[in-house]
């Protein structure tokens, strides 16, 4: 046989291998799919149903009181312009912009902060030495709030980019460092004991006994840090920003334009519930173990 | 040899009682602090030796300055505290307790609690002004998420056993609600009550900076940024987090002694 051959050989059966795959990938994915996406009950209709009236309720009495003028549009513009503003800052790219900065800055000050507070965690968690001389310290450094240290941090590092991934990884960083130390201090004993029994090591404990142990309480504070370092976010960027989700905020409000500050407002509801959300999905799959032993 | 084998177990991490292990990374920053001065290590305009900034503070003491300014933050925080509770307090209870209302309210609040605290300030400024009002109206805000949430998730825990139980001793609306729900949702809703005094007392300093109307300690903060007095700044900052600390502390105080049942309970199995 030639090479050529060969080579054409190799590519049929590549060819038939690729077409089985695909037609396995085509028998699976629709029961796949279907055995997912049920329709909804009418159980669920029902409630969602219920859900509609006051945000509808909400929204027809704000469009009356801007179609009668109950209320200055300055102080209150009509639903349609905020839609309608919100349409002009996407179009613009306005708003992707902003939002790009923003996540940015989260995504960066997030990082930091949840790496140095997972390891701080970690270290006062598995080391009561650690603890004794690092516990009390931190405690005091948590004890002022992220906004507390925002003038100081003016006057140190100025308004730039640092002033803000600093004070974002602060805020992420307390709640998970709290959450990693007090989720392994709250590891049964018995499960180590247990542990000792089957003659595991040190790695192995931590790998597979205390880690997985402690993983919820410390998830929840991932989950709170993110939710935190969000918060400050918009709170540095109201003070001190030219560009981000907070400063369209800020300059909406300097130049009147309320629909400017809620269509912005309405975004960082969406992207604090997507956070949210998002995190709340990868708990449940990742506790997947958790909800069959009950 | 053996000089050095000691000297080394002496600065050995383990060699410091426990007690006093705290004390040392403090004390060590402190020390730096005075050394930097002492030695001149730095000639920034920012960098303040200790004693003025104790110096400062003894000066708004005695002045009055920092009782009036933490006097005014503490008042509006309070007072947006209590009744951003109460009002969380209801709701929650009402969420928690009839399954239409929380089908009907449940989705709009926690969509509408995903915007995050700050981004209610401009709106707020606008509608109520910079004073006072607007500040009040934002704490009680703050306030109010945290205690829904856990009021909410407390009464929703409440063992389906428990309220059995109630209903073989006939236990009427009003008993259940007093004698099983609310006990069992208590250390949920501290924990909520608890949460929303931190929140209050982080979105005091937010409500000053933003809302720039008027005394508190916020303000003493941005002034002390403005001027670049940074003993003013850093005695700020000690303030703010004293506070918190006592908000804390009494927290936990209150908590314990309001859920003392609880470890007496725990004793008895």
């Amino acid at each position: 046989m030639s090479t050529a051959q060969i080579t054409r050989i190799d590519e049929a059966s590549a060819l038939a291998r690729a077409q089985e795959k695909g037609k396995e990938a085509v028998a699976l994915a629709p029961t796949d799919w279907l055995h997912r996406i049920r329709p909804p009950s009418w159980r669920t209709l029902g409630n969602l149903s219920l859900a509609w009236p006051l945000p509808l309720f909400v929204l027809l009495v704000w469009q009356l009181a801007s179609t009668y003028e109950w209320v200055p549009p300055q102080i209150l513009p009509s639903p349609m312009t905020v839609a309608a503003t919100f349409r002009e800052l996407l179009e613009t790219g306005e708003l992707r912009d902003n939002m790009l900065i923003s996540f940015s800055r989260v995504l960066w000050g997030f990082l930091l902060g949840a790496g140095a507070g997972g390891l701080l965690g970690i270290a006062m968690g598995l080391s009561p030495l650690a603890k004794d001389y690092l516990y009390p310290s931190f405690k005091i450094f948590a004890q002022v709030p992220v906004l507390g240290w925002l003038p100081l941090l003016m006057m140190l590092v100025g308004i730039d980019e640092a002033l803000k991934i600093i004070l974002i990884s602060k805020a992420a960083f307390v709640p998970i460092t709290l959450n990693t130390y007090k989720g392994l201090q709250g590891v049964p004993n018995s499960y180590i004991e247990v542990a000792r029994v089957f003659g595991f090591n040190r790695w192995q404990l931590l790998r597979r006994v205390v880690l997985p142990a402690a993983f919820p309480p410390i998830w929840s504070g991932v989950r709170y840090g993110l939710t935190h370092a969000w918060l400050a976010l918009v709170g540095v960027e109201l003070l001190a920003s030219s560009e981000g989700l907070g400063f369209l905020i800020v300059y909406g409000r300097q130049l009147y334009q309320l629909d400017v500050v809620l269509a912005a407002v309405v975004v960082v509801g969406a992207v604090g519930f997507v956070l949210d959300k998002a995190l709340a999905l990868v708990e449940t799959r990742l506790l997947r173990w958790r909800r069959e032993s009950f | 040899m053996s000089q050095t084998t000691s000297l080394l177990r002496w600065l050995h991490p383990a060699t410091v009682p426990p007690k006093l292990r705290g004390w040392v990374i403090p004390l060590a920053g402190l020390f730096l602090w005075w050394a930097a001065y002492r030695f001149q290590w730095t000639d920034s305009q920012f960098f303040v030796p200790i004693s003025k900034v104790l110096e400062t503070g003894a000066r708004m003491t005695q002045g009055g300055e920092i009782f009036i300014a933490l006097g005014a933050s503490l008042y509006r925080m309070l007072l947006g505290f209590v009744i951003g509770s109460l009002v969380g307090l209801a709701v929650g209870a009402l969420l928690g307790v009839s399954r239409l209302a929380e089908r009907m309210v449940g989705p709009s609040f926690h969509t509408v609690k995903q915007v995050s605290l700050f981004a209610w300030i401009p709106l707020i400024s606008l509608w109520f002004g910079l004073g006072d009002m607007a500040k009040i109206a934002f704490l009680s805000l703050a306030a109010f998420f945290p205690v829904v949430l856990n009021t909410f998730e407390g009464i929703r825990s409440v063992a389906r056993e428990h309220v059995e139980v109630a209903r073989i001793f006939a236990y009427s609306r009003w008993q259940l609600f007093a004698k099983v729900v609310l006990p069992s949702a208590a250390p949920s809703i501290f924990t909520g009550i608890y949460l929303a005094l931190i929140y209050a007392w982080l979105a005091t300093l937010g409500a000053e900076y933003l809302l720039t109307s008027g005394v508190g300690i916020g303000n003493l903060l941005t002034d002390g940024r403005e001027h670049f007095w940074m003993d003013q700044v850093l005695l700020g900052i000690v303030v703010v987090g004293i506070v918190g600390f006592i908000l804390n502390w009494t927290a936990s105080k209150v908590e314990a002694r309001l859920l003392r049942w609880r470890s007496a309970q725990m004793a008895q199995f």
